[in-house]
């Protein structure tokens, strides 16, 4: 497994992701502000773009048929688990 | 990471409150046999097995038993809403009134509240695996007596499903660990410990 490409788009992910927490949370509790909303919908955009790229060379990302698609052999019980990289 | 979807995994519905049969419930949220413990004993365990497959399993069942508490939540929601503190009295369940009015609390039928001791993480495969077969069964048999427990056929529905769920996880757990055993007789593992393979 080609781990340096791995972690390189997994970090990119992560940075996306967390984007996407943070503006969750603040609008939460600012559920009128657009400008927020833009940007959460912005994040939204970019992280399903990502994960595109990182499911087609890894296998589905979550569990219960909402990650991509699977090739034969299941790719979901596949290593490496995220506590192991 | 985990992530939240909004919706149940399962319809929960009653056909009226019913403050009694609440309290029964509740030993399914934080009872030794409980949801939560199920969820956190899979989840946690998943750090010393030693296969991918065995890690997975762990981890979907472990998410799926947390998708099961909050059903437990919902149902306990259901058959306590609009009830008055004469209510729990009735129902003898007062001390939750008391402590909790409303809100939930991780305790078996009895009160008493949950515990780590419910858990346990022997970080040996074998062991874990038949641990977690035996927690199947036992929340199997709870279920059973809570739907004999009650007269209501929607909250027997709602029962059902996690009864049903529970004779799957433990066919599964038990076909892991077959595989478990069977990969530590093919490459001649004998079980000693987590050190790196050569
Ligand atoms: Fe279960």
């Amino acid at each position: 497994m080609d781990c340096e490409n791995l972690i390189a788009l997994l970090r990119r992910l992560q940075e996306m992701e967390f984007v996407a927490v943070e503006l969750n949370l603040y609008l939460d509790t600012h559920p009128c502000d657009e400008e927020a909303i833009n940007d959460y919908n912005c994040a939204v955009e970019a992280l399903r773009q990502l994960k595109k790229e990182y499911e087609s060379q890894y296998g589905p990302l979550l569990n219960f048929g909402m990650g991509g698609f699977s090739r034969t052999p299941w790719q979901w019980a596949m290593g490496p688990w995220p506590w192991e990289i | 990471m985990w992530i939240y979807e909004k919706k149940l995994e399962h319809p929960v519905r009653v056909s009226c409150p019913d403050v009694k049969f609440a309290k029964m419930v509740i030993s399914q949220y934080g009872g030794p046999d409980g949801e939560l413990s199920a969820s956190l004993r899979y989840i946690n365990q998943r750090y010393s097995m030693p296969t991918d497959t065995a890690k997975a399993l762990l981890t979907d069942i472990g998410t799926e038993e947390m998708a099961h508490m909050e059903m437990i939540a919902a149902l306990v929601y259901k058959l306590v809403d609009g009830a008055c503190p004469e209510d729990f009295k009735a129902a003898g369940w007062e001390g939750q009134w008391v402590q909790h009015d409303h809100g939930l609390f991780w305790t078996d039928v009895n009160g008493v509240p949950w515990t780590a001791k419910y858990i346990a993480c022997l970080g040996d495969p074998i062991a874990d695996l038949t641990e977690d077969m035996a927690a199947e069964q036992k929340a199997r048999a709870t279920y059973e007596h809570l739907i004999a427990a009650t007269d209501d056929p929607l909250a027997k529905d709602t029962l059902r499903f996690l009864w049903q769920r529970e004779v799957v996880h433990f066919q599964r757990f038990g076909e892991m660990l077959n595989e478990v055993q069977d990969w530590m007789a093919n490459s001649k593992h004998m079980w000693m410990g987590h050190r790196p393979e050569k």
